[in-house]
C-alpha cells in the first residue's frame, strides 16, 4: 500500500522539518494563520448564540463516552437493524481488508467509473492509491479534494483540504486539467467550471462511495453530512452506493442526531447546520447500498485508558483552526491524512514511530480542548504519549540530550542562576551566537528581544531589602 | 475468525466499565422566542430566500406561470395541485430549472427543512435541480434539531434530508460560492396554518 506524496516529504519527515518548508513563505504562512483563526472566529460567534452550548458538549462528550464503554453491543445492533434494511453490510479489520472490500465490489459488477466524496477513512485507508494501482480510478468530488487530487497531493485539512492553496494556484491547476482561462483566479468562475467537470463525472458514475458521519444503531441507518451536495449527487446518481465508516461513528439512537448535528457544523465552520444532512437507510429500488465497518486500529486505541476517549471525536477540525502550531506550519507538515492536534493524540496509534514526532507538534496551550464539541481532553494526551514515546526511546535525539540538559540546569539552582547570566551576557555582546538559525532552532521566525540587565531574583531580591 | 467477530472481539476486549447514560432532558433548553422569525432570519442566513404566500392558489398559480413560460419544472408541492412523475434517470433531470417539493418540517434555529423521498418522487431530484422550491405550512416549524428529531422518523422512508439553503462550497480561498454542485437558490414558500 502505498501512501500519498507530502510535499517535502523525504529521509527527514518529521512535522518540524516539514512545517520550516511551509515556513519559507511568510505571506503564505500569515495567510494561512489569520484564514483559519477567521473560522476559529465564525466558531465562536456561533457557540455563543446557544445559551446551552456547554451544555451540548457535556451530553455530547456523555453520550460518546457511553457509546464507546458498550460498543460491540451498539456495532451488532447497528449491523442487525442495517441488514433488516437491506443494506449489505462488510467488517473489515484494517486498511488492507477494507480496500480489498470495495475492490472487490468494483471487480464483481464490472465498475469502471466511480465518484467519492470526502471520506477521511478512505484518505487513511490510502484507498486512491490502492486502486489507481489496480487500475482504477476515482474522481473525488468534493470541490476541495478535487483540487488537491488534480494536484496530486494529499487534502491538507480534514474540512477545508485546499486551505493551503491560494486561488491563482486554483486557477493554474483549472487552466491545466479543465481548460479554463488563463489567469482567471475568480472564485466564482472556478467553482462553475468544476460543477460542468464533475457533474459529468456524477452522470456517468457507477459507483458512488462516500463517508459517514453518524451511524444510528437504533434505526440501522447513517447520516452524511455536506454544504456542496456532492455525496447525494454521487450516491443518487450511481447504481451501487458504499458507506466507509470506522467502528467509533456509531451513536446510539436517532433523537441524539439533534444534538450532534448541531454542534458540528457550528464547531466546523460556523454555520447553524450543514447545507445537506442526508439519511440514508434503504436502497432505491434496484439499487445497492453497502456499509463498510472498519477498525484499522481504533479497538486497540479503545484499550489504551489515557487515549480511548480520542475515539469520540466528530471531524469538526475545531482543533485544527485554533491550533497556533496547525496555522502556522499547515496541514501537509503532519504528513498523515488527519492532521492537527487530534491526528496528533489518533495517529501514534496506528504508526508509534512513523508518528513519534506529531504529539511534539504543540504547545500544549490547551485551546484544542477548549473547543472539542465532544469535551476530548486532547492537550494532555498530546503530552501523555509524549511520555509514552520517551519510554519507547523514540524521542528525537536531540530533544533527549536537551531534556536531559535543561532537568539538570533546572534541578540545581547554582548553575541555573551562572547560566541565566551567561546568556543575558551573551545575547548582549554576542547576539550573532544565538542568531545562527542551525545552532538555534528557536530563531527561526523570531527576533531576540533585549537582555534585561539583571535576572528577576536579583530584581526581586533588590526590592525586598 | 472472520473480520466482524475478530473487530468484535478486539472491542469487547478494549471497551472500559460500562458508563450508564442518563437521556438529555432536552426540554430545559430555550426555544427562540418567535419560531417565524427566526425560521426567516437564518433562511435568508444560509443562503435562501421565504416568500409568503396567502393560499394555495397563489402557489399554484406562481407554478402555473413557471411553466408556461417555458422550461423543465417539476411540480412536488402538493397542496391540491396535480403532482408530476419524476423520471428514473438522472440525466433526464439534468436541465431540471424549478423543483417544487413539499417539505414537512422547518427549524427555526438554523433554517432546515426535512424533505421526505416521497415527497421527492426521486431521490436526487432536490440536488440536481438548479432552483429548488421547498413549500411549508407555518405550523409546521420547530424550535430546534431536538425538536426535530422528535417529530421527524428518520427511518419512516428509505431516505430524507435536512435542506438549509442552496448548494454551497468555500474551498477556494474561503470565498463563498452558491451553487456548487447542487441548487443555484433555495426558496421556501410559506403558507399559513392550517
Amino acid at each position: 500500500m502505498s501512501a500519498p506524496i507530502y510535499p517535502g516529504k523525504g529521509a527527514d519527515s518529521s512535522h518540524a522539518r516539514l512545517a520550516a518548508i511551509f515556513n519559507q513563505d511568510e505571506n503564505r504562512t500569515n495567510w494561512h494563520d489569520q484564514t483559519l483563526w477567521w473560522v476559529r472566529q465564525k466558531r465562536d460567534n456561533a457557540a455563543r448564540q446557544l445559551p446551552e452550548w456547554e451544555q451540548l458538549r457535556q451530553w455530547a462528550s456523555d453520550i460518546k463516552d457511553h457509546t464507546l464503554s458498550n460498543l460491540d453491543a451498539y456495532l451488532v445492533e447497528f449491523e442487525k437493524n442495517a441488514l433488516a434494511n437491506g443494506i449489505k453490510v462488510h467488517w473489515a479489520t484494517d486498511a488492507a481488508a477494507h480496500n480489498s472490500i470495495l475492490h472487490e465490489i468494483i471487480r464483481t459488477n464490472g465498475i469502471t467509473r466511480i465518484v467519492k466524496s470526502k471520506s477521511m477513512l478512505t484518505e487513511e485507508c490510502h484507498l486512491n492509491e490502492y486502486l489507481l494501482q489496480q487500475g482504477i480510478e476515482v474522481v473525488d468530488t468534493d470541490l476541495g479534494e478535487r483540487i488537491v487530487q488534480l494536484r496530486k497531493e494529499p487534502p491538507s485539512h480534514i474540512v477545508l483540504p485546499a486551505i493551503h492553496l491560494k486561488k491563482q494556484e486554483v486557477s493554474d491547476t483549472f487552466h491545466e486539467y479543465l481548460g479554463t482561462e488563463k489567469g482567471n483566479n475568480d472564485p466564482q468562475y472556478l467553482t462553475q467550471a468544476a460543477r460542468i467537470h464533475l457533474r459529468e463525472k456524477f452522470m456517468a458514475a457507477d459507483l458512488a462511495i462516500t463517508g459517514v458521519n453518524f451511524a444510528v444503531a437504533e434505526t440501522g441507518g447513517f447520516v452524511v453530512c455536506t454544504n456542496e451536495g456532492n455525496a447525494d449527487m454521487g450516491a443518487h446518481a450511481a447504481r451501487i452506493h458504499v458507506a466507509c465508516m470506522g467502528i467509533e461513528k456509531i451513536i446510539p439512537k436517532a433523537e441524539h442526531l439533534g444534538l450532534f448535528t448541531r454542534l458540528l457544523a457550528r464547531s466546523a465552520t460556523g454555520q447553524p447546520v450543514t447545507t445537506y444532512t442526508s439519511h440514508f437507510h434503504r436502497p432505491r429500488a434496484g439499487r445497492e447500498l453497502h456499509i463498510i465497518i472498519v477498525d484499522n486500529g481504533r479497538s486497540r486505541q479503545l484499550g489504551r485508558e489515557d487515549f480511548r476517549n480520542s475515539l469520540k471525536c466528530i471531524r469538526c477540525a475545531a482543533c485544527f483552526n485554533t491550533c497556533p502550531v496547525y496555522r502556522r506550519s499547515g496541514g501537509h507538515s503532519y504528513h498523515t491524512a488527519v492532521a492537527g492536534p487530534i491526528g496528533s493524540i489518533l495517529n501514534p496509534n496506528l504508526d508509534m514511530k512513523a508518528h513519534a514526532d506529531l504529539p511534539f507538534a504543540s504547545t500544549l496551550c490547551g485551546s484544542c480542548t477548549n473547543v472539542c464539541p465532544v469535551k476530548i481532553n486532547i492537550h494532555e494526551q498530546l503530552w501523555k504519549w509524549r511520555q509514552v514515546i520517551a519510554a519507547e526511546g523514540l524521542m528525537e535525539p536531540s530533544k533527549k540530550i536537551g531534556m536531559r540538559f535543561m532537568s539538570r540546569v533546572l534541578a540545581r539552582p547554582a548553575i541555573y542562576r551562572f547560566a541565566g547570566s551567561a546568556a543575558r551576557f551573551i545575547m548582549r555582546w554576542f547576539p550573532f551566537l544565538l542568531k545562527n538559525k542551525s545552532l538555534n532552532p528557536w530563531y527561526k521566525q523570531r527576533e531576540l528581544p533585549q537582555a534585561p540587565k539583571e535576572s528577576f531574583r536579583d530584581w526581586y531580591k533588590k526590592q525586598r531589602s | 475468525m472472520n473480520n466482524r467477530d475478530q473487530i468484535l472481539k478486539a472491542v469487547a476486549n478494549g471497551k472500559p466499565a460500562p458508563k450508564p447514560l442518563s437521556l438529555p432532558d432536552w426540554s430545559s433548553i430555550a426555544p427562540p422566542p418567535d419560531l417565524l422569525v427566526s425560521f426567516e432570519q437564518f433562511v435568508q442566513a444560509v443562503g435562501g430566500e421565504v416568500l409568503f404566500l396567502d393560499n394555495t392558489e397563489a402557489l399554484q398559480q406562481l407554478i402555473s406561470t413557471e411553466k408556461a413560460s417555458g422550461g423543465f419544472i417539476i411540480n412536488r408541492a402538493g397542496e391540491g395541485g396535480v403532482v408530476d412523475e419524476v423520471p428514473d434517470s438522472p440525466r433526464l433531470l439534468e436541465s431540471v430549472k424549478i423543483a417544487y417539493i413539499r417539505g414537512s418540517i422547518g427549524v427555526a434555529e438554523n433554517g432546515a427543512i426535512w424533505v421526505d423521498e416521497s415527497a421527492m418522487g426521486n431521490r436526487i431530484l432536490p440536488f440536481i435541480c438548479e432552483q429548488l422550491v421547498l413549500v411549508l405550512r407555518e405550523n409546521e416549524l420547530v424550535a430546534d434539531m431536538h425538536e426535530a428529531y422528535r417529530r421527524v422518523q428518520i427511518n419512516r422512508e428509505g431516505f430524507g434530508v435536512f435542506i438549509a439553503g442552496p448548494s454551497k462550497t468555500a474551498d477556494i480561498e474561503q470565498s463563498l460560492v452558491i451553487g456548487a454542485h447542487g441548487p443555484k437558490g433555495l426558496t421556501v414558500v410559506l403558507l399559513p396554518a392550517l
